[in-house]
């Protein structure tokens, strides 16, 4: 591969992901501030809050990454562990 | 007349006819066989179609329904598709094998009593085996037997329950059941493997990863559906399969974070997705089951483009491992894109067929007041965003730039991608095309703005998660213990275990044997030997005199009178 770092496709270039990210922070500040407009029916109460749904998906992702990071000390092992004498295989 | 054809007898013969055939005979066959099927599928009429005698009892190989009829068709266009996928590139017997085991599909789903539903069963227990078997590496050999063996298991617990409800009620029909006798727990248990319930969930994350390419596209799409629909038939509402559906959705999930192979992700996310549709039947409600029977058709196609996807960068790059791969949209920019809208798909986001599907789920919850149920499938649409949305297509397509300059798709596997993105998203802008051959009659509108406002903070705050929390979920080069160590470690260390033990009591007890016998032979040949060098006879095998033999049988008459007259 002989490509330079900035003639790199226009996708990967740092000013285009820049760009990227400030459009992703404002279509979420945008999707926060819709709801003054547009009504979410609550079914529960809490579920109808002001932001409800974007707290909550951010958080629940949280606390499945870090679950997940936690049970992967426990659980993960080389990627040979089953050849290697440990089992039928 | 020919309503009364089983359509997977066509799916019977292709597969029989794929292996002679030849070059553009086998194609035309490959392309062609699914189609009939799909057009006799919708021949098949409401209700049973015939009975025949079998033993004692009545069997209906051909049932018709709303439902059934629903599920064999996505079958049908899943083996068109599949077919149109793989038929350049896949040996003829994996395509044989594939055919056939959605013949075995497409039969369960219009088996009109338990002995057909279990001889189709089985059907695509042994050909799915072979489809695995035909990834033609060590490892597919091994995990095709591990597969097998789980298989041929919960084929047995099915029949021993089918058994038990035939000897409690008389009857094989077909029919929802109430789960109160050992016979319905046993099927249900039987039902439950095929859908990767826990604890045996790992068995799908073993074996389809280990498959060919083309092969893992197949096996994404029949056996737990299969299971889905049969759940559907037997056991509507049943309420321990709520609690059944909500652990293989975070199971999924947290394995599938956890996972570096790109075929294990998707692998993991099929246990997830079936968790929402086991979840649904168990709510039990008409919105429920409607959601159940809409998601496990949007799945199927989302789930094998997902499939499709990465088979072409596996089939191209010869690469399994994210850790292996990146930046390939760069000159596989339509793999990209079909990947992109399948992942799209899979997280529900509106527009694409899992919105219009899985919030039905949601919605049959919130009708039923289950809040748990409702919220934890909340946090679990962020989180298949998280693990199979952004997860699959970043590290597979942007990532780091791997150096991998790959060719795009070959035109049949484009194409196939190319009908699955499109039917992804026409489900998700025209729902009703899908809600309309749904069991019950819908009253769902999945896009008023709030819900489409909700689903979107929602997934779009839980991408933000995944970018910010991109340094904690760095691949590496692991696997994860799931519950098949249980039986791949923990059941071979105990068999090895019971062998050594064995092996070391059988060797005790033949050493004090062999002495016991040792010290026998030593007093018979005392008493008994009749030969030896330097040794004069044993003493019962010495000639002797008549007299000193007259003189002891004297002795023992005296004795005997004497005792006598005491």
């Amino acid at each position: 591969m002989n490509e330079s770092h900035h003639d790199d496709h226009w996708l990967a270039r740092p000013a285009t992901i820049k760009l990227l990210w400030r459009v992703f922070a404002a279509v979420l500040v945008l999707l926060v501030l819709a709801q003054a407009v547009i009504y979410v029916k609550g079914y529960f109460g809490v579920d109808g809050w002001f932001g409800f749904a974007a707290a909550y998906g951010f958080l629940s992702c949280l606390a499945m990454v870090l679950f997940a990071k936690a049970l992967g000390y426990v659980l993960k092992r080389d990627e040979d562990y089953y050849d290697d004498g440990n089992s039928d295989a | 007349m020919l309503e009364l054809i089983p359509p997977a007898i066509f799916m019977i013969v292709a597969a029989l006819l794929i292996g002679p055939a030849r070059g553009h005979l086998r194609s035309a066959i490959v392309l062609a066989a699914p189609l009939i099927t799909l057009w006799f599928v919708w021949q098949v009429p409401n209700g049973i179609a015939y009975d025949l005698p079998f033993l004692d009892y009545r069997i209906q190989p051909l049932e018709g329904s709303e439902v059934r009829r629903l599920f064999a068709t996505i079958f049908a266009l899943m083996a068109f598709v599949g077919g149109l996928y793989s038929f350049r590139q896949a040996r003829a017997y994996e395509l044989a094998a594939g055919y056939a085991y959605a013949a075995g599909a497409i039969g369960v789903s219009f088996a009109g009593d338990l002995v057909s539903l279990f001889v189709y069963w089985e059907f695509m227990a042994l050909f799915s085996t072979v489809v695995v078997w035909c990834g033609g590496t060590p490892e597919a050999r091994r995990a095709g037997i591990r597969y097998a063996i789980m298989h041929l298991l919960g084929g047995v617990i099915l029949m021993v329950g089918i058994e038990g409800v035939a000897v409690d009620t008389g009857s094989i029909d077909i029919r929802p059941m109430l789960n109160n006798s050992v016979g319905t727990w046993m099927m249900l248990i039987g039902i439950l493997i095929n859908a990767a319930a826990p604890p045996v969930s790992a068995w799908l994350a073993d074996a389809y990863p280990t498959s060919s390419p083309t092969g893992s596209v197949f096996l994404s799409a029949f056996t737990t559906k299969t299971a889905i629909l049969t759940l559907i038939l037997l056991y509507p509402g049943e309420p321990v399969l709520v609690g059944i559906g909500l652990f293989m959705v975070m199971y999924g999930i947290i394995y599938a974070l956890l996972e570096n192979d790109i075929r294990r992700i998707l692998a993991y996310s099929i246990v997830n997705q079936v968790g929402f549709m086991v979840c649904a039947v168990g709510i039990g409600t008409q919105m429920a089951l409607n959601g159940a029977a809409a998601h496990a058709f949007a799945h199927i196609i989302y789930k094998a483009l997902l499939f499709m996807s990465a088979g072409v960068v596996i089939y191209r790059t010869g690469f399994n491992r994210c850790t292996d791969v990146g930046g390939l949209f760069r000159t596989m920019p339509l793999t990209a894109i079909c990947g992109i809208v399948g992942a799209l798909a899979i997280s529900g986001f509106p527009l694409t067929s899992g919105f219009t599907t899985k919030t039905m789920i949601s919605q049959a919850a919130a009708d039923e007041s289950l809040v748990t149920v409702y919220m934890l499938l909340a946090a679990a649409s962020a989180g298949v965003f998280l693990h199979a949305g952004i997860k699959f297509p970043w590290f597979v397509f942007f990532q780091r730039d791997s150096g991998l300059r790959p060719k795009d798709a070959p035109w049949n596997m484009a194409a196939a991608m190319v009908i699955f993105s499109v039917l992804c998203v026409l489900i998700g802008v025209a729902p009703e095309l899908l809600y309309r051959f749904l069991p019950y009659p819908v009253e769902y509108d999945a896009y008023t703005p709030g819900k489409v406002l909700f689903y979107l903070q929602l997934l779009m705050f839980s991408g933000l998660a995944f970018f910010l929390l991109l340094p904690l979920m760095k691949r590496t080069e692991t696997i994860s213990l799931d519950f098949d160590w249980l039986w791949r470690v923990a059941l071979f260390r105990v068999a090895s275990g019971t062998f050594a033990v064995a092996a070391a009591v059988g060797g005790a007890v033949t050493a004090a044997a062999g002495s016991v016998l040792a010290r026998l032979r030593v007093v018979a040949t005392r008493y008994l030997g009749t030969s030896g060098d330097d040794t004069r006879p044993g003493v019962l095998a010495r000639t002797w005199p008549i007299g000193v033999t007259a003189l002891w049988i004297a002795l023992l008459l005296t004795a005997y009178v004497v005792i006598y007259y005491f």
